[in-house]
């Protein structure tokens, strides 16, 4: 119950409005024990005494009670409609707003459809429980209730039957109930496994084509889905029991009803009158009985919603500001951009292998540091400390002698422009994505960005220049042209920090040296950490660090660590060149010179 | 009501017939289950028959039953709550039966318009892909899903449960009163007209909750996988702008329709009340003129409740029915969508390979596999030329030949046409005009299973799947062993990094510990082409993401492999070049020189300069 008990505060806030539907509800469902009475009162008196005057009055009441009737629906319904539409996407957005501010290391241990699922599908759960289910749940028991009080006042033993009933429904309950929530959270849990599923097939649609393997991950899929399949048709299972349970139980009170009725007549205990009566109110009765077991099906299933929904909220932020909160726009302070790794350990929450061992580095304001390692050295993790995307587990990243920890997550991050291996960009324009590096700035600063990126060309050749949709919902441009836009939304505004990982893997030789060069001329105050892998990147750097399992292995200049570092010579390919030379005609040169 | 203009994309927009072709779908999906269809429309006609019979049984023991009872003969009593207790078992056996039936029917078809769905897309051409958005997809296969299940499940069976019942009682209504049955129907003339209106208003407001919370799900997709650049940019006050908005826009017209789901139960339950009214008043008047007798009245008022009785529930159906048919229609616009790469009617096989080029069996690591390896295949495209729809061409028209077995290295800046040629190479566009052929045989003749066999493609983006990295490497070809993936991983360098994680080949690389460095990534594609053993393989960028010394483990190992065999290498670092028999460099979408890699290289042109910046890159 609890995870749904912890929607109350939503409740509170519009509790008029609440109790009004729920007075609707019970308003609508009440009068059909009214109207029985006043038509028999009519059929028994004036039409009985065929007296059309006496008529008016009862059928004025029939009247009245059934336009009241069809107005407490219509009110329900009109009343309650806003209220859940809006807490559906209330709650949506306290969703979206965990997800958003939580670390990236918690977002990669979720299935992006379990995100999904819960946003969508368990919200949608949860707004028909709240429209339906809740008023029904609340006011059907209240009509079984003063039913059985009315029968046990007609004759304490009509009560005693309805109260007899109540014990095999409630055994069957408890049976089902333990039983449909597994179901029901496996169900819901395998919503978002198939989410998972489609998306990835969508995302992945060029690996599965080039392999062919799209037959592969149908069946995949299919098996999935048999598997959804299952699991509901063993609730349908489940219903089914309950269900013809509790059609049957209330027939069977009926029966009893009128069986031990007429023996109490016969031993003039109770009359012929009372019997029909309790009979009459019996029938009203078997509808809300009935109900019962829709209503706990949906209980449960809104219950399993709930659950999930609160293990997103619950999520705890592990990259906060001083206060445990993330502002978003923070004051950012003058820094110099002086960059320190102080004895930086590293590992990932679930599991003990360090990443970054003691690692100690040192930028100095507006120097370039490339980083240079293998595959799965620590690079990327390592660029990844800097604008706080993950936070040390040992040892501290500074800023101008600050630890970044101390400062608002936010104010780093705008001190601290990045780009990443993946470009990512969003479906909006070019201009848009380009200049939320630094909003607010204009056209020519864009321009700029572009030009340093060596975007521009191709920007001006697109069908609507800057203001060309791009992103997923736009046009589809190819990697390098997707790495320079995402390397101008970096270096636009002439960031204090600037980390770069690996930003133009997807670009020519020539472009990306032009790109470099624009780079030390443009923003030569910014401190640079560039991962790279070519050697051309890290000539240019002022320092360039070996890394090695998670340790700085060597550090110093291109030149000099070419000569002093074998690790370095290999992974700057110095060794096989001079092997894969022999074959050309062409001599080796090098920028350098220092390795020859 | 004012509807909000929505601005729907191109491939949003619905074609006009699109509730005809939904409706076609539905029917589709039904049909394989006609005869439990029918065995179902026999169940609920015997439940509607015991709805109705029930409270006879009842109301006879009462009137008639009880009194006899009480003049002490008991056999009518017990025959008629005999009778009502057999009928409420049936009853109970019945909907036991239903649930069941229904359920399993259900899910049976929702599992397979989720198997079609499924396989449609992925049938899609990279075009469609491209234009579209994950998101956009993926909230077809859930929350439109959703919306279909729901119907199924709850309403399809209740409809004709409700239907039934009231025909019944409409025939007990006649037989008891013509002229009340008469008066009775006449409440059916409003309620045609409320329900029409209902209809349109409805299906309007469903249809832009269907539109809306397909935009809430790509931008919740789209935010959620870009994470890091949301985060890295403090773009949260923005993407919670845009979700508010779309937010707002899907709140709207949930509001919308459920406030038509309240006029519409309203309107409903009025003119079922006041019927009743009527029906009393009429009712009353022919019983004092005589013309009616009272029991008949008091049975057809008795009656009369319960015949409107299931309108609630019909008003339930009649708007999970509009939901899920806004959402089938959602559905059916992309089953519509015709891939513009279509699979041949009658497809041609591909010749048997000529000369059994069994190349290397003396490089150990990978020999294994590729002991029976094929020899290549040649490619050619004639008169070929490329451009996006009616776009300006991005390949104008030209012939290129590769001959079985080469290695060809493409070369050129970027947006060169190098990466559409090795797409139309590797079919995942086809030309706009000319044509693509391998060993003569056009791509578009060809099987997509033999062609994917025989072509395969590796780009930059190396994707991961949910699942271990045993199964992620398999992709290249499922039916591989362990040792045939061990080999694959261990050629290719990644075996060493495998070794390192909590549970080796067999981690998950979604969960604990499983996290890969893009570079490990493109290692795991490389592995799926060794084990995917192609004729023809097709790389596009995809050691990028490599340092020196993986690339160049990764090109040893393709220098084996690729022996005998057809290979288009595109890449930035011309490190390729030394394992190429020839150089294709692109400008423009033209191929503006061809030769053998020293021969260009020694010459003037573009190559010999692309050739020297790349030599001065180095070390």
């Amino acid at each position: 119950m609890r995870p749904l008990l912890r929607f109350w505060p939503d409740l509170r806030s519009r509790i008029g409005v609440y109790i009004a539907v729920l007075a609707l509800t019970l308003l609508a469902n009440g009068i059909q024990l009214v109207i029985p009475l006043i038509t028999g009162h009519i059929i028994d008196g004036p039409i009985a005494d065929r007296d059309l005057s006496g008529l008016w009055l009862p059928v004025l009441g029939v009247l009245i009670i059934g336009i009241a009737e069809a107005v407490a629906l219509w009110g329900r319904r009109l009343l309650v409609a806003p209220v859940v539409a809006q807490w559906e996407i209330t709650w949506r957005s306290r969703l979206f707003e965990r997800l958003q501010y939580t670390s990236v290391a918690i977002h990669d241990s979720w299935e992006s459809g379990q995100l999904l699922s819960r946003a969508i599908n368990d919200l949608s759960q949860l707004r028909r429980f709240f429209a339906f289910g809740i008023p029904f749940l609340v006011t059907t028991p209240l009509i079984i209730i003063i039913g059985t009080i009315i029968l046990t006042f007609l004759q304490p033993v009509f009560g005693l039957i309805m109260l007899i009933m109540a014990v095999p429904t409630i055994a069957t309950v408890t049976v089902f109930e333990k039983r449909y929530r597994e179901a029901s959270r496996r169900s819901q849990d395998t919503v978002g496994e198939i989410a998972t599923e489609v998306e990835e097939s969508i995302q992945g649609i060029r690996i599965l084509k080039s392999f062919g393997r799209s037959p592969w991950a149908a069946q995949r899929f299919s098996r999935l889905s048999g598997q959804f399949q299952n699991i509901e048709v063993r609730k349908a299972k489940l219903d089914s029991w309950f269900w013809s349970v509790l059609i049957l139980l209330p027939t069977l009170a009926q029966a009893a009803i009128v069986a031990v009725g007429t023996w109490g007549v016969v031993q003039s205990w109770t009359t012929i009158g009372t019997v029909v009566a309790a009979v009459t109110i019996s029938m009203v009765m078997r509808m809300p009985i009935e109900m019962l077991g829709f209503l706990l099906a949906d209980a449960l299933m809104a219950l399993t919603a709930a659950a999930r929904y609160w293990e997103v909220i619950d999520i705890r932020h592990d990259i906060t500001d001083a206060d445990g909160r993330i502002a978003d726009a923070p004051d950012v302070g003058r820094y110099k951009g002086e960059l320190d790794f102080d004895d930086v350990d590293f590992h990932f929450a679930d599991t003990d292998r360090e990443t970054l061992k003691s690692l100690n580095l040192h930028v100095d304001p507006g120097q370039t540091l490339a980083i240079v390692g293998a595959t799965g050295s620590g690079k990327t993790t390592l660029a990844s400390l800097v604008p706080r995307l993950q936070d040390v587990t040992g040892g501290s990243v500074r800023v101008d002698g600050t630890d970044i920890r101390e400062l608002p997550v936010n104010e780093v991050r705008n001190l601290v422009s990045v780009s990443f291996e993946d470009p990512i960009l969003f479906s909006t324009s070019v201009a848009e994505n380009v200049s939320m590096g630094a909003p607010g700035v204009d056209d020519d600063a864009i321009w700029q960005a572009l030009e340093i990126t060596a975007a521009k060309d191709f920007v001006q050749r697109l069908p609507e220049g800057l203001d060309t949709q791009v992103g997923e919902q736009g046009l589809s441009l190819s990697g390098g042209q997707r790495q320079r836009l995402a390397l101008a939304r970096a270096v636009i505004g002439q960031p204090r920090i600037l980390v770069l990982d690996d930003p133009l893997s997807a670009v020519d030789v020539d472009t990306e040296d032009r790109v470099q060069r624009a780079l030390r001329e443009i923003l030569p105050d910014s401190t640079t950490l560039i991962i790279a892998h070519r050697p051309s990147t890290s000539a240019l750097a002022d320092a360039v660090a070996v890394l090695d399992e998670g340790r700085v292995v060597a550090l110093g200049t291109h030149d000099e660590l070419l000569e002093s570092s074998p690790l370095y010579r290999e992974l700057m390919g110095a060794a096989a060149v001079t092997a894969g030379t022999a074959g050309h005609t062409i001599g080796k040169r090098t920028t350098g010179g220092g390795a020859q | 009501m004012s509807l909000p203009r929505l601005d729907e994309d191109a491939v949003e927009q619905l074609p006009p017939d699109i509730a005809k072709k939904a409706r076609a779908l539905l029917l589709s999906l039904v049909r394989p289950h006609l005869a439990m269809a029918i065995f179902l429309l026999v169940i609920v006609v015997l439940t509607a028959l015991f709805l109705v019979i029930g409270p006879i049984f009842i109301a006879d023991a009462l009137d008639k039953g009880v009194p006899q009872a009480v003049d002490g003969d008991p056999g009518p009593l017990i025959w008629s709550v005999t009778a009502f207790v057999l009928s409420a078992i049936a009853s109970a056996v019945l909907a036991f039966a239903s649930t069941r039936l229904v359920g399993i029917t259900a899910q049976k078809v929702v599992y397979q318009l989720r198997s079609r769905l499924f396989t449609h897309i992925q049938r899609l051409d990279l075009g469609y892909h491209e234009r579209s958005t994950s998101g956009r997809l993926v909230s077809r296969q859930t929350s439109d899903m959703e919306s279909v299940q729901q119907f199924l499940t709850y309403s399809l069976f209740d409809t004709a449960l409700a239907l039934f019942e009231m025909a019944f009682i409409a025939v007990t209504l006649i037989v008891l009163d013509v002229p009340l049955a008469l008066v009775v129907f006449l409440g059916f003339i409003p309620l045609f007209f409320i329900t029409k209106s209902a209809h349109s208003s409805q299906r309007n407001a469903y249809r832009r909750t269907r539109t809306s919370i397909a935009k809430v799900i790509v931008h919740f997709v789209e935010t959620m996988g870009g994470i890091r650049a949301v985060q890295a940019y403090r773009r949260q006050p923005d993407r919670r702008g845009t979700l508010k908005d779309e937010d707002t826009l899907y709140r709207d017209a949930n509001t919308d329709a459920l406030r038509g789901v309240a006029w519409f139960a309203g309107w409903t339950r009025l003119v079922g009340n006041v019927t009743q009214t009527v029906i009393i008043i009429v009712g009353a008047w022919l019983v004092i003129e005589d013309w009616t007798q009272i029991g008949v009245l008091a049975a057809f008022i008795l009656y009369l409740r319960r015949f409107y009785g299931p309108l609630d529930e019909l008003v339930q159906a009649f708007n999970l029915y509009q939901s899920a048919s806004a959402a089938l229609e959602k559905m059916a616009a992309v089953l519509d969508t015709d891939p513009e790469v279509v699979a041949p009617t009658s497809p041609k096989p591909l010749p048997a390979h000529t000369s059994g080029q069994s190349a290397n069996a003396s490089d150990a690591t990978s020999a294994r596999e590729w002991a029976q390896a094929p020899s290549g295949r040649s490619i050619d495209l004639t008169h070929v030329r490329f451009s996006y729809g009616d776009g300006p061409d991005v390949l104008p028209r030209f012939d290129l030949r590769i001959p079985a077995g080469e290695i060809v290295a493409l070369v050129g800046a970027t947006g060169a046409g190098k990466s559409t040629l090795a797409k139309l190479v590797t079919r995942f566009y086809d030309p706009s005009e000319g044509r693509v052929t391998i060993d003569e045989v056009d791509l578009r003749d060809l099987d997509d299973a033999q062609l994917r066999s025989s072509v395969v493609m590796v780009t930059q983006e190396s994707f991961l799947f949910a699942g271990t990295i045993a199964d992620n490497i398999r992709i290249g070809n499922p039916d591989a062993g362990d040792e045939e993936v061990l080999a694959a991983a261990t050629a290719v360098g990644l075996d060493p990094y495998i070794r390192n994680l909590p549970d080796g080949y067999e981690t998950d690389v979604k969960k604990r510990g499983g996290r890969l460095s893009s570079g490990q990534r493109q290692l795991v594609s490389f592995a799926r082409v060794f084990l995917a053993n192609p004729d023809i393989v097709v790389l596009d960028e995809a050691t990028a993401h490599l340092d020196i010394p993986s690339e160049r483990l990764v090109q040893k190992a393709l220098a084996t492999v690729l022996e005998g065999r057809t290979a288009i290498i595109i890449a930035h670092r011309l490190s390729t070049v030394e394992i190429a028999d020839r150089v294709l460099v692109m400008d423009s979408g033209r191929i503006i020189e061809d030769g053998a890699p020293d021969e260009l290289v020694s010459g003037a042109g573009k190559f010999a300069q692309l050739h020297k910046a790349w030599r001065d890159s180095l070390v």
